[in-house]
């Protein structure tokens, strides 16, 4: 059946289509017509947020949690340019999203009209496709192809500008289903050849190494699946990087932990000693690789990535497996078949010795919370209810990377590629609207936390039971850190001053407010925030001058790892401080 | 601290395209953004119906750049194909150049002369000036444009470099 409909009209019907259940938005002159069409329409609930970078992150925490595609809706000039952090952040950590953004009516574009900016023009570089719509009948198939490139292949965001007239404007609308299009086909299966070769250097590898990434995760939990049958069935330790945590579980006997900058001792000497690394869904990121040419030296590397410029970008692989996590792990299982592989005792001895070495551990005090301690509790306290994890970015991000655990994809939201301070608390409001009855909690701190904190409101309006631990060092904890070690300590714009009461603040916006002094009140606290039936916010205070080890310095290998602070040396080269 | 560089080689690249807005802006911007380099680009659409276009691109750069290049080029929607000729075996490359030259007496007929010999055509004269069309490689015009310095050069326009493949087959 086919009827004339307005261009707005044609948007949410395509929305709906599309099986969206969430957008996350916020109204402007340029999207009226948009928020007019979506009013008192109950097959799409809209949320509303307090700044559009929380629209953004929702959409992210949202898709990340669910392995759905994220839907923004904001509007022209600042709506647009306020969301881009969040495509610029999507786009790095390849999470699915499509952008709808209001744009002037078509007649004044270029004219510096009210409200007006460049946002394709501005968008062009940090999404995967972005699209100007200018007719009303082009808008069907525009959103249709860009739900398909947002989630296939590399899923990234998508971008969708609509002029004012252009949502005005009626056109065609015909039932049925979405349209598939074929200029966007990427490849999702590897060569026989090449996963032949791969299955023969698996079998015959004495010191072999899964390194995976936020492909696995990406690729659905299938690919999480494969890679414990492989696993399973090589007996190869796992690392992973910071994107992928969750793909294998933490429990397992040949888990490393988590790799790079601050991963574990065991993991990054794994990855330096090994003779084959299998890369399953990971970029070799700078954060992973440290000092590239003393990365895992003497290895052959297979690389499992669906984008092939993410192959020899920056570590050359000996070979490439172009294709999706899961169908190549699949391939690969199917070739393994009864192959025998090598026996690994030696190889975990050593393993086992690295280990010991205990890289994790942390020295605690009298006088304060160590922030690790208060991590390891939550962690503790919370793991039987299989809660969801958000964080912002710095050390706190870290801490938890390294002391939180996970056994499950999608429980982990992290900004990695862009490390985007305020993302935890609209990505844990975007993971909470999908799974409503799960328990998500941001790990905070001080600083990231007041990035994003006018989205307390939005928690608060839709009674989304959101959790904000807060551990509160009274510093940018990374930022001094830093500082501290490549800048004797000269501690320039890092310490948090002028801190609000946290405890009000979440009193204000209708909220719990818990703070957590010393260490006897850590275990009452995080169960009074659990117990709590709506948003809490704790106020953990911690040892305030903490740094996160271990630590990669910029510039050096996996094997000239920092293991604690005394080993610090306060300055560091013109070369070094000039890496990322 | 200094800044190094690594050596790099010269590439041709042709790129066909979907024919729609701002695809030259989001190719061109792309080398900008990852740091690439474009030493000349050529874009005229080459269907019936005006839906594909191609661009030729020169660009330099060490050999993973150029193949990050290529695989950075694939991974954007709008584009169908990259072939790097260089990598491709024998192929072809014209520029076309409009050349003017203003002058009398001796030198007039000195720059009537080499054009002759590089047969570039006068396609505009007057009686103290020509504007020559010289198609060739890119070599060869940068040598007719040299000697015409010393003629009376006035003006320079190029178009960039197209390329193709040698032989029966497309690229």
């Amino acid at each position: 059946m086919s009827e004339e409909r307005s261009g707005a009209n044609i948007l949410v019907e395509s929305l709906v289509r599309q099986g969206v259940e969430f957008v996350f938005g916020y109204p402007g002159g340029a999207v009226l017509p948009i928020y007019d069409a979506l009013f008192q329409d109950e097959r799409i609930r809209h949320i509303l947020v307090r700044h559009e970078a929380g629209a953004a992150h929702a959409a992210e925490g949202y898709a990340r949690a669910t392995g759905k595609p994220g839907v923004v809706l904001v509007t022209s000039g600042p709506g647009a340019t306020n969301a881009m952090t969040g495509v610029a952040d999507a786009f790095m950590d390849s999470i699915p999203l499509v952008v709808i953004t209001g744009q002037v009516p078509t007649s004044v574009i270029g004219s510096d009209a009210f409200q007006e900016a460049d946002t394709i023009g501005m968008s062009r570089h940090c999404t995967k496709h972005n699209y100007l719509v200018r007719d009303p009948a082009q808008l069907a198939a525009t959103i249709d192809e860009a739900f398909q490139i947002a989630t296939t292949g590399r899923p990234g965001p998508v971008l969708i500008d609509i002029p004012k007239d252009v949502q005005i404007a009626s056109a065609l609308w015909h039932d049925g289903a979405p349209q598939r299009h074929i200029r966007y086909n990427p490849r999702e299966r590897a060569e026989a050849g090449d996963i032949a070769r791969a299955v023969s250097m698996i079998a015959a590898a004495e010191r072999p190494v899964l390194y995976t990434g936020g492909g696995v995760i990406n690729s659905g939990p299938r690919a999480a699946e494969l890679l414990r049958e492989l696993q399973a069935k090589t007996g190869a330790p796992v690392t992973s990087t910071l994107m992928g945590l969750g793909a294998f579980p933490a429990d397992s006997a040949d888990w490393l932990g988590m790799l790079g900058m601050h991963g574990t001792y065991e993991a990054n000497m794994a990855m330096n000693q090994a003779d084959l690394i299998v890369c399953v869904g990971a970029r070799f990121d700078d954060r992973v690789t440290g000092r590239l040419d003393a990365f895992a030296p003497n290895s052959l590397k297979i690389h499992i990535d669906i984008d092939r410029s993410s192959i020899n970008k920056t570590v050359h692989v000996d070979l490439p497996l172009v294709g999706d996590c899961a169908q190549v792990l699949a391939q690969i299982l199917d070739g393994l078949g009864d192959h025998q592989t090598r026996d690994l005792s030696d190889w975990k001895a050593r393993i086992d010795g690295w280990k010991q070495r205990n890289s994790l551990s942390y020295p605690r005090s009298e006088d304060a919370i160590a922030p690790q301690y208060a991590v390891q509790r939550l962690f503790e306290m919370t793991r039987d209810r299989d809660p969801i994890i958000s964080t912002e970015v710095g050390q706190h991000q870290m801490w938890a990377a390294q002391h939180f655990h996970f056994f499950a994809p999608n429980r982990w939201l992290t900004s990695g590629g862009l490390g985007t301070m305020g993302y935890g608390l609209p990505a844990a409001i975007g993971a909470q609207c999908g799974h409503p009855d799960k328990l998500v909690i941001d790990i905070a701190g001080d600083a990231s936390i007041q990035m994003n904190i006018q989205e307390m409101g939005t928690a608060t309006q839709y009674r989304l039971p959101v959790k904000v631990f807060i551990l509160n060092n009274e510093w940018m904890g990374m930022v001094r850190q830093w500082q501290e070690l490549t800048y004797e300590s000269r501690f320039s714009n890092s310490y948090s001053d002028s801190l609000p009461d946290f405890v009000k603040l979440a009193e204000a916006y209708g909220w719990k407010g818990i703070r957590i002094e010393d260490e006897s009140q850590l275990d009452a606290g995080i169960q009074g925030m659990i117990d709590h039936d709506g948003p809490v916010i704790v106020d953990c205070l911690v040892a305030k001058d903490t740094n996160c080890f271990p630590m990669i310095p910029s510039g050096a290998a996996h094997t000239e790892m920092l293991l604690h602070g005394d080993e610090v040396v306060g300055t560091v080269s013109d070369e070094a401080k000039a890496l990322v | 601290m200094k800044i190094t560089q690594s050596a790099s080689e010269r590439h041709v690249l042709t790129v066909t395209v979907d024919n729609e807005a701002g695809i030259l802006a989001r190719i061109a911007g792309m080398f900008t953004a990852r740091g690439y380099n474009i030493d000349s680009l050529t874009v005229a659409d080459i269907t019936e119906n005006h839906s594909v276009s191609r661009i030729t691109i020169v660009t330099n750069g060490p050999p993973e750049v150029v193949d990050q290049i290529r695989h950075q080029l694939e991974r954007l929607i709008p584009v169908h194909k990259v072939v790097d000729l260089t990598e491709n075996g024998p192929y072809v490359e014209r520029e076309l150049a409009l050349i003017k030259v203003a002058g009398t007496g001796e030198k007039r007929v000195e720059a009537l002369r080499v054009a002759e010999i590089f047969r570039a055509r006068p396609v505009d004269t007057t009686t103290e000036s020509f504007v020559f069309e010289l198609t060739g490689a890119p070599q060869k015009i940068d040598s007719f444009i040299a000697l015409m310095r010393d003629l009376g050069l006035v003006e320079v326009g190029r178009t960039g470099i197209v390329g193709m493949i040698r032989g029966a087959t497309e690229a």
